[in-house]
Order: C-alpha cells, then sequence, then structure tokens
C-alpha cells in the first residue's frame, strides 16, 4: 500500500463540497432535533390522553426503527405520496426527527431534575401555566440537559454519513465516489476520517466547557 | 374533643375587619390510610397571626399545603376572603375549583417555604418582579419599585443583582419573604422558615417576620419550631396532634398554662 499526496489534492475540492454538506445537515438536523424534541418532551407531559399517547407511540416508533429506513422511508416511499424531498432535505429531516426521538428523552429527564419546589414556588405566586415553563422550569432543565444534547450533536455527526446512501453527498459519499472513479481508497477516507475528528473532538472539547460553565 | 375546634372566635383582640379571612370547615385530608387532618374546623380572622405548633405529622404543614392547592382535601370545604378555594359554586351547586379559579382565590394568599425556592435562573430583583408583572399585570418599573422597597425591609437592598446562589440562607429566605409580599397578599403562610437555616442566621429571618407582624395588618399562619417567635407574634395559637385542634388561645395562655396533657408534654420537649 502506497500513499499518493497527488491523490489528496486532487481530492480537496470534493472534500470541501462534502465537508459542507455535512455541517450543513448536521446544523439543521440539530435545530429540528432541539425544537422538536422539546416539542415531544412537553407533549408526552399533556394531561390530555389524546395529545400525550399518540405523540408517545410515534417517538417510541421512531427511536425504536433504523434512522436507514427512516432515510429510505424519506427518500423513496414519500414521493409516492408526491411528496418529493431533495437529498438534503430528506436527510436533514431524516436525522432531526430521528434524533428528536433521542433529545425528548434528554428533555423529560432534565424537566423531571427540577425540583419540586420551584413548581410550588409558581403554583404559591400563582404564575399562570405558560410563565411557569417559559420563566422558571424550562430554563432550569435545559440548563442541565446542555451537555446531554451536546453529546447528541456528535452522536449525528457520526451518523451523518448514512445520508449519503440517498444521493446527498456528504464527506462520506465524496470519499466513496471518488475512490470509485480513482480506484484510490486509501486517501479520501483517511482524509475523511481525521476531517471527522477534526470536527467532533473541538465540539466536545465546546460542550466541556459549556458544562462547565452551565452545571454548577 | 369535639370537632368544632374553632379559635379565634374568642380572642381578646379584635381583628382588623371583623371579618373571618381564612375558613375550616369539616376538612379531612388522607394520604392513604393515614389521617392527616380529621374533620378539621377553624377561622382565622383578617389581620390575626396565628401559629401552629404541634409534633411533626400532625398536619400543621398540610394545612398550609390545602391553602396553596398543593394538595386537595378528601372531605370538607376552604374558604379564603369568603371566596370557596378549592370548589366554586356552579347553577346553586358546590362543585370541585377550576384551576383558574383557584388561581384568583389564591392570589390572596402568599407563602414562604422551608427550602426558599427561589427561582435560581432569575437576580434578586427579577425574583421579586416576576409574578408582580405577570400575574398582577404591574409595569416593570412599579414592580421594580416595589421590589426595591421590600428589599429595604428585608435589608437587602445591596444584593439586588445577584443571584440566589450567591446569597446565604437567611438571605436568600429573606428574598423569599419579599417575593410573597410582592404580591400583596392577604394572608402569609410561613412554613417552617427558619428550619433549613444555620442557627446563626435565624435571627436575621425572624427580626424581619416580627418587624413584618408589628408594622402590618398582614393576616399571618405560620407553622414554626420556634417557641419565642411564636410567643412575640402570635396572636393565637392552635395546638394539634393528630390531624386535630386539641388546644387553642392566646400564647400566654398555651405557653404559660396548657391544658392539655399533650400540649405540656409537647412544650416541655421543645422548650
Amino acid at each position: 500500500m502506497s500513499w499518493d499526496w497527488s491523490a489528496v489534492s486532487e481530492f480537496m475540492p470534493r472534500l470541501w463540497e462534502g465537508v459542507l454538506l455535512t455541517l450543513q445537515a448536521l446544523v439543521l438536523g440539530s435545530l429540528i432535533a432541539f425544537a422538536l424534541g422539546l416539542v415531544w418532551a412537553l407533549a408526552q407531559r399533556s394531561s390530555l390522553k389524546i395529545v400525550s399517547w399518540p405523540v408517545t407511540a410515534v417517538t417510541e416508533f421512531i427511536r425504536n426503527t433504523p434512522l436507514l429506513v427512516q432515510l429510505f422511508f424519506l427518500y423513496f416511499v414519500l414521493p409516492e405520496w408526491n411528496i418529493t424531498l431533495t437529498a438534503l432535505v430528506a436527510g436533514v429531516v431524516g436525522l432531526g426527527l430521528h434524533y428528536s426521538t433521542y433529545t425528548a428523552e434528554v428533555y423529560r429527564a432534565g424537566i423531571d431534575g427540577v425540583p419540586v419546589g420551584q413548581w410550588e414556588a409558581c403554583t404559591a405566586l400563582s404564575l399562570p401555566r405558560s410563565r411557569t415553563w417559559s420563566a422558571v422550569i424550562l430554563p432550569q432543565a435545559i440548563r442541565r440537559v446542555v451537555p446531554a444534547l451536546g453529546n447528541y450533536v456528535i452522536a449525528m455527526l457520526k451518523d451523518s454519513p448514512m445520508i449519503a446512501i440517498i444521493g446527498a453527498l456528504e464527506m462520506l459519499g465524496q470519499a466513496r465516489q471518488f475512490s470509485a472513479e480513482t480506484f484510490q481508497p486509501t486517501e479520501p477516507i483517511t482524509v475523511i476520517g481525521i476531517v471527522f475528528i477534526l470536527i467532533a473532538y473541538p465540539a466536545s472539547l465546546l460542550m466541556r466547557a459549556l458544562e462547565r460553565r452551565l452545571v454548577h | 374533643m369535639s370537632t368544632e375546634s374553632s379559635t379565634s372566635k374568642e380572642t381578646k383582640n379584635p381583628a382588623v375587619d371583623g371579618s373571618e379571612l381564612i375558613e375550616f370547615k369539616d376538612v379531612t385530608k388522607r394520604f392513604g390510610s393515614n389521617v392527616v387532618l380529621d374533620n378539621l374546623c377553624f377561622d382565622v380572622s383578617s389581620g390575626k397571626h396565628v401559629t401552629l405548633i404541634g409534633p411533626s405529622g400532625s398536619g400543621k404543614t398540610t394545612i398550609l399545603r390545602l391553602l396553596m392547592t398543593l394538595v386537595k382535601p378528601e372531605e370538607g370545604t376552604i374558604k379564603v376572603a369568603g371566596e370557596y378555594l378549592t370548589h366554586e359554586t356552579k347553577n346553586g351547586k358546590l362543585v370541585p375549583a377550576s384551576e383558574r379559579h383557584s388561581r384568583e382565590v389564591r392570589k390572596n394568599i402568599g407563602m414562604v417555604f422551608q427550602q426558599f425556592n427561589l427561582f435560581p435562573n432569575m437576580k434578586v430583583l427579577r425574583n421579586i418582579t416576576e409574578a408582580p408583572v405577570h400575574v398582577l399585570g404591574l409595569s416593570k418599573d412599579e414592580a421594580e419599585q416595589r421590589a426595591r422597597e421590600l428589599l429595604e425591609l428585608v435589608g437587602l437592598t445591596e444584593h439586588i443583582d445577584k443571584y440566589p446562589s450567591q446569597l446565604s440562607g437567611g438571605q436568600q429566605q429573606r428574598v423569599a419573604i419579599a417575593r410573597a409580599l410582592a404580591m400583596r397578599p392577604q394572608v402569609l403562610l410561613l412554613d417552617e422558615v427558619t428550619s433549613a437555616l444555620d442557627p446563626e442566621l435565624v435571627a436575621g429571618v425572624l427580626d424581619v417576620l416580627r418587624d413584618i407582624a408589628h408594622t402590618t395588618d398582614i393576616t399571618m399562619l405560620c407553622v414554626t419550631h420556634e417557641m419565642n417567635f411564636a410567643r412575640d407574634i402570635s396572636d393565637d395559637v392552635l395546638m394539634f396532634d393528630e390531624g386535630r385542634v386539641i388546644e387553642s388561645g392566646s400564647p400566654e395562655k398555651i405557653f404559660s398554662e396548657p391544658e392539655h396533657e399533650r400540649t405540656r408534654e409537647f412544650l416541655s420537649a421543645v422548650l
């Protein structure tokens, strides 16, 4: 086996495209996962069974089926009902939706972790329900789950190559395409491995710094 | 003893306007098979300071939690300022209160907790202004003005921009008192407010409460193990045992010449 630096430099433009797509998928997917997870967590706590039960069923279903199947569903099955998504959109929605069922559990734990005295103080002050959630409970709950949410961002980064399979050419997709064309898999695959570390490791350091700041 | 353990009616001090501000009628509260309050009747007149004493588990704190609607009674009715708290009348019938009705009646009541329960994500100032702004509809300026006055009352003006975690327990509890008073409640409930404090911090909190008791006409309902404090501020003392009021009267009477054997035992154990 030999290492060919010219293959590395040839791969660079595509690598860059792949990195951009990976980051795009990661950022958008995370935003969906954070927002939707909170919606699931609140809905599961609803006293209305007609709200909490279906949401619990759906999130359990999504969490317990493979991301890959969900991506295939979004990209290949939805068009049967005339809903056509581009590969990137399907990928982002798939990642976001899948991970929202994990973040929902994280939020749930965070909300449960707020001391009961905080709820009682809200009652004693007659704070309306909406204000109790938005000003007291959620700020405290989210603060304590930021590190756990961060871990899911890193997990999502590592799952992001799956969207290459539906044709959204993120880093791995670009590397595979490049090696199929040039018969040189060593360089591109190695390079993207390194780039994954270059993204994930600083991200986890950032998470740890956030954790020190937020959780006292 | 009878279930009619009404007390404050007999006291010598006239009430501020003579009306009953809090009325418990035949209130029973159970937790499982454990009867915490047993057909309890008692009234508190407007402006009175009433202290509930008794061994732990005798139902004192449950009374405060019932008034805060943190727990619901199995039987009986509670009225605050003439309005049913846990019930409301619909078509001439008494039905369990909606959350909205309870909240309206509860606005008359403030509570200070054993564990302070300040909002750790808000600075002192916002802890105090949050409810006046979002419940009473005060403007931010009005609420902050009110908060500053109250912080002066509790002697914490210089801590207005700190977070609760930067304060001592005693300071936190004084902020909690200011927070409760900012709602201008008619009734202030005090639930063992010094129990979680280091001994040297107790006096500061009690001084503030004494000050409030002597300078305002707020009605106080107080659960405490600080018997000297109870003697100082109370118009009435109710002695609880096993979910019933077994004896009541002025602090002089209860502390100096208790009639009931259980009261004597309890007092000799705590004094």
